[in-house]
């Protein structure tokens, strides 16, 4: 049962692994890499209960809460650089 | 019987979940143009999250793994439309156009 | 079915990092950077190694990436082109390759009982453990207690790491700072995610403590819990700004805890000099010898948090408060 949602996950890590080595802009490649994060969370929840060791849901817990701080980050930077160049117009 | 239906339930669950996350997958790969994948991509995550946990919980039962499960879920749903929020939002405000052209190719700022 | 995991996992890995070398806009080879961590911690976790997976996670998705775009943002976007040393490099790493995949050859299988590494120190951690240590995790016991040294080295190298990099990067003087303008405001402007963002950043500073105290019970430890805390901490100064972060904050707070983690381990195996016993023998620190390990255990894991915290906010504050190239 565990297995075969887990490797429908597998196959959607490699689509989304295809679209951020493709991804014409930045932002799709950000888009794959935080559905490659989600999808982390999910594969690692399953596998824990396929290999019969629910304590290891710590793991993905922790990965749930440490994916937004990575994607505010890159948008913070890109953000900066981008405002760097264009006008002012929020301070 | 309980435990069959409980069963069958989770099965149901489970593979409606695998079933949206390959959607997700595959529409982040063949959709044209880049709001339309961040689309495809949050919309599926948010339903596949809901199903896929709700079909462990209830293989877990009433133990302490059900609660940690609960707050993965939380916090999935919680910080993945901010995350296609902001994501959205940086394009936007970078210039990238939501009506570009057909095949994808959008002529954006930032285009790598 | 492992075995269709791994192979699946290991092919990805290998893919991603042809990508990261082959690329040359560093943004893209950062974003493939946290994949490729992404994937490694999925292969720690297959394999049983919940410890490193955590570690892993924390470090290398979270921080590492967060890192490499503050000091992308003072640099350039593309790669320099580099002439030359192309086909002597690709000769020597693939006759190195080749040496290693013969010599692997030789190898127990993976898990084999009969191994000789699983005849003679595995066993003994693992009855010795319950009997003198007696926590449930053993790989805490291991890295707390009977390899106390290794982590009193390590916590040293991450304090070692933390000064080099304030060396190289130095601490701007306040005076200096040219206006507002410049350094980064935070996502101040947006409201959604500053407030799912100050939602969370209690729960994850929370969860980061009970992974600090947990490691003993599940996985866990000084050093996930160090790297989650700073992950919240991150998230605020993501969101409020530098300024802000630094005056909730500053720096010398910081300082305090890489120092104080760093004299806190020192500090426990010199009180149990103190105490009768040897160099971070913990048995002598309460009535009972196997007490006195818990609590040794404890301390010296508070003190590789505390460590690991101020370092990975020092490196941080120290890319972040820089001003943004023009």
């Amino acid at each position: 049962m565990y297995l075969v949602v887990s490797l429908a996950i597998l196959v959607t890590m490699v689509l989304a692994l295809v679209r951020a080595l493709r991804g014409p802009t930045v932002y799709d490649r950000v888009l794959a890499v935080n559905m490659f994060g989600t999808k982390t969370v999910l594969l690692l929840s399953v596998i824990a209960f396929l290999l019969g060791r629910p304590d290891f849901l710590d793991l993905a817990l922790a990965y749930a809460l440490i994916n937004l701080v990575g994607i505010l980050a890159v948008l913070e930077f890109f953000q900066n650089n981008t405002r760097g160049t264009a006008e002012h117009e929020h301070d | 019987m309980i435990d069959l239906a409980l069963d069958s339930l989770s099965w149901v669950l489970l593979c409606l979940g695998g079933i949206f996350v390959l959607i997700g997958g595959v529409g982040a790969l063949r959709l044209p143009g880049f709001y339309t994948r961040l689309h495809a991509a949050s919309l599926t995550d948010s339903m596949a999250t809901i199903l896929i946990f709700t079909g462990i919980m209830l293989q877990a039962g009433f133990t302490l793994a059900t609660l940690k499960l609960l707050a993965i879920m939380v916090f999935l749903l919680l910080t993945g439309p901010t995350a296609s929020y902001a994501l959205a939002n940086a394009a936007l405000q970078s210039g990238l156009k939501p009506d570009a052209d057909q095949l994808g190719e959008n002529t954006a700022g930032d285009a790598s | 079915m492992i075995i269709v995991f791994a192979l699946f996992l290991l092919s990805l890995l290998v893919v991603t990092a042809l990508a990261i070398v082959r690329t040359e806009n560093l943004f893209v080879a950062v974003m493939l950077t946290s994949i490729f961590s992404l994937l490694m911690a999925a292969n720690f976790f297959i394999l049983d190694a919940a410890d490193v997976a955590l570690t892993e996670a924390a470090v290398g998705a979270g921080v590492t990436t967060v890192i490499f775009l503050g000091a992308l943002a003072l640099t350039a976007e593309r790669e320099k082109y580099a002439a030359g040393g192309g086909r002597v490099a690709v000769v020597v790493v693939a006759i190195l390759a080749a040496l290693i995949i013969y010599a692997t050859f030789d190898k127990p299988r993976l898990g084999d009982p009969d191994a000789p590494v699983h005849q003679h120190l595995a066993p003994w951690y693992l009855e010795k453990t319950p009997e003198l240590v007696d926590i449930p995790n053993v790989v805490t016991a291991v890295l707390g207690s009977f390899r106390g040294y290794d982590t009193l080295g390590e916590v040293f190298v991450v304090f070692v790491a933390c000064i080099g990099v304030l060396f190289i990067l130095g601490v701007q003087p306040e005076h200096k700072l040219p206006p507002t303008a410049s350094i980064s405001a935070g996502l101040k402007h947006h409201l959604i995610p500053q407030v799912v963002g100050r939602l969370l950043i209690p729960f994850i500073i929370l969860f980061g403590l009970y992974v600090q105290f947990h490691g003993e019970y599940g996985p866990g430890g000084g050093f996930q819990a160090g790297a989650l805390i700073a992950t919240g901490i991150i998230l605020y100064a993501l969101l409020e700004g530098e300024e802000e972060a630094l005056r909730a904050i500053p720096r010398s707070v910081l300082m305090g805890l890489v120092i104080g983690g760093a004299c806190l381990y020192g500090g426990v195996g010199l009180l149990c000099i103190l105490l009768g016993g040897n160099f971070l023998d913990y048995s002598v620190l309460a009535a009972d010898p196997v007490t006195g390990q818990q609590v040794g255990i404890l301390l010296i894991e508070a003190g590789v948090g505390m460590a690991v915290c101020g370092a990975l906010l020092s490196i941080f504050h120290a890319f972040a408060a820089r001003t943004i190239r023009p």
